[in-house]
């Protein structure tokens, strides 16, 4: 594994989802991803209560980034109303166990289905639009989201919002050693983490997949995607309802974790955030977003700490990415990396 | 009775669109020359309202105050926009278009802030210029003075506007700007000079939009969110870069606001957005656009 130095021409030849220093035996041995989730596990015993209120907050966000970068590293679609996804999730999760008092088996698949179907019919359309535009269309179907649920009183609460949505029951969790005698939150946040394990590793294996290599196809070249027989609008709506669908589940997570679901939950500038996430981290890889994620939610804890203008340092961290660092942090640790790999070989 | 309500209605609808129509025509305009969704001119509108309060704090609180005060929210968000294009946006334009957008919101986010930092959250107002206090009775409803003014304001700076980008030489290189940049830099023309130029035009049209909208609106954080998305709105309806479009498309959110409330009370504003994306899905460029 010698012959690893990818002289990439452009930004855009890079594949998603690469690993770092994958030439280095060591480091790329150590099962990583099995390590982060024992870690995430853990948190309720090792962690505190505060460590696992922002553990919970970081994977769920985690998971709305990375369905995010399926469209935005992946295919290469802008989409500036991806909260829309991740609001439909949320209100048809907390609707169903609030309003219908149905359990949680049922409502979180069926807020995964209700996004993905709404990412069906929204995505029919978008898709159909080039760059810009796309991104207007996904944004004015965000706004379309937010209106119903700041307006429908009698279904979303309107600006009230749906407070106190149930926890799932644990009771079958109650049986079991260790895990009997955790707190319901506690419980709801190991739930959370392995629902999350389980999408993260569904994305992951859909990116890696004939499928994903036929998106990034598109994302770098469309037109030669189209000349080779690729049905690109086909390919993007798929990769937009799975994104969607996935959002959805973050959102229904979300909405039971934070106690309730209000409309501001699906603003526009909700949209721009988790983007910030996914740029943050470095949306050329995969585990990008999720450490944009991480990155953000622990600077915000710092900083809210001793100021009330956290906008205005997510501004700053924003221009210093924008034009400092456009790979994000990923982006950075590898080329630092590659560079000092060269001059050791040197 | 009923035909002085419609007309009151009508007439609340015209100010609403008046009022977006100054916003909007700066957003236009940055979008039909540089392509790009300025999200900033929000925050440019809400300096621009916070800019004249401090303006009429500074000057006199009543009489000529406000016109000065209006001048200086234009002139000093004005010169923020020749800051913002020279320094950051510059280096942006060979861009993909999701750094641009990224970058507008890091703006937002700052400049948000800083109005905080600077003014407070507390609703702040301004009192209406005596000139035009008051109210008259037309068709048996009541129409303040001011919102008379805002709607012969708002025709008179689409005329200019259309007259300047179509009768004038400085209008042909802008238009020339718009179609082809490049061909326009060769042939010998300041092409950056023109961008700089359009984007502090737009900054002034935010920051006395903002200001003008001060004896009817108070002025508090989260103006910005709020209106650029109305802007937009109103942007997307008529079409990116055409003064026109813009001006009709913020007649058509007024009235569609006005009356959709008649209509289906608590869906008004769904029904405006779902005419946004109707027209994005038939027409992307808006009605009284043209295709890119």
């Amino acid at each position: 594994m010698t012959s690893e130095s990818t002289t990439t021409t452009s930004a855009a030849a890079v594949p998603a989802g690469r690993v770092i220093g994958s030439g280095s035996s060591v480091i790329s041995r150590i099962p990583w991803t099995l390590i982060v989730f024992l870690l995430a596990c853990s948190v309720p015993w090792i962690g505190g209560r505060y460590n696992t209120f922002l553990a919970e907050q970081i994977a769920i966000d985690a998971l709305f980034a990375v369905s995010l970068n399926l469209l935005l590293g992946t295919t290469g679609l802008v989409s500036f109303g991806h909260v829309a996804y991740f609001g439909v999730g949320a209100y048809v999760c907390g609707i169903l166990m609030k309003t219908y008092e149905l359990p949680f088996a049922i409502a979180f698949p069926a807020a995964g289905l209700g996004a993905g179907l709404f990412a069906l019919v929204s995505g029919y359309f978008c898709v159909r639009l080039i760059k810009l535009y796309f991104a207007m269309l996904t944004l004015a179907f965000s706004q379309i989201i937010w209106a119903i649920a700041y307006k429908w009183n009698d279904v979303t609460g309107g600006d009230q919002g749906l407070p106190e949505i149930p926890f799932p029951s644990f009771d079958w969790m109650n049986h079991i050693p260790w895990l009997g005698d955790l707190k319901t939150s506690d419980q709801f946040y190991l739930l959370t983490v392995f629902l999350i394990a389980v999408s993260l590793a569904i994305i992951h294996r859909i990116v890696r997949s004939p499928f994903g290599r036929v998106l990034t196809t598109i994302r770098d070249n469309p037109e030669r995607a189209a000349f080779i027989g690729v049905n690109v609008r086909m390919y993007q709506l798929a990769a937009f309802v799975v994104a969607g669908t996935f959002a959805g589940f973050a959102g229904a997570l979300y909405g039971i974790f934070s106690r309730g679901v209000f409309a501001d939950y699906v603003f526009w500038s909700k949209s721009a955030e988790v983007m910030i996430m996914a740029i943050l981290g470095g949306m050329d890889y995969f585990w990008g977003p999720p450490i944009g994620a991480f990155a953000l939610v622990w600077l915000n804890q710092e900083i809210t700490d001793y100021t009330q203008y956290w906008p205005f340092f997510l501004g700053t961290i924003l221009l210093v990415l924008l034009f400092g660092f456009p790979g994000g942090i990923l982006g950075g640790i590898d080329t630092l990396w590659q560079r000092l790999r060269r001059t050791r070989r040197a | 009775m009923a035909a002085s309500f419609l007309f009151s209605q009508f007439m609340g609808g015209l100010t609403t669109a008046m009022f977006l129509f100054l916003i909007a025509s700066g957003l236009s305009l940055v979008f039909g020359i540089m392509r790009v969704i300025n999200f900033a001119h929000g925050s440019f509108y809400m300096l621009g309202a916070y800019l004249a309060w401090q303006g009429v704090q500074w000057f006199h609180p009543t009489g000529a105050g406000f016109w000065a005060a209006a001048l200086l929210a234009a002139a000093g968000v004005g010169i923020l926009g020749a800051v913002v294009e020279r320094l950051f946006f510059r280096s942006l334009y060979g861009r993909e278009e999701l750094y641009q957008l990224l970058f507008t919101y890091a703006l937002v986010l700052i400049l948000g802030d800083a109005a905080k930092y600077l003014w407070g959250t507390d609703q702040l107002s301004v009192s209406t210029p005596p000139v035009l206090a008051g109210s008259v009775v037309i068709f048996g409803s009541t129409q303040p003075i001011y919102n008379l003014f805002m709607m012969t304001i708002g025709p008179v700076i689409a005329v200019v506007g259309w007259l300047v980008l179509n009768r004038s030489g400085v209008g042909r290189m802008v238009r020339a700007a718009q179609m082809d940049r490049e061909m326009l830099g060769a042939l010998g023309a300041n092409v950056g000079r023109i961008y700089t130029g359009m984007f502090v035009v737009s900054s002034c049209l935010a920051g006395l939009s903002g200001a003008l909208v001060t004896p009817i609106q108070g002025i508090v954080p989260g103006m910005d969110v709020l209106i650029i998305v109305q802007a937009f709105i109103v942007v997307v309806i008529g079409g990116m870069g055409s003064i026109w479009g813009t001006f009709w498309g913020s007649v058509i959110y007024g009235e569609v606001l006005s009356f959709g409330i008649l209509i289906f009370p608590g869906f008004s504003l769904f029904s405006v957005f779902a005419l946004m994306a109707v027209i994005l899905i038939v027409r992307p460029w808006g009605l009284f656009g043209r295709p890119l």
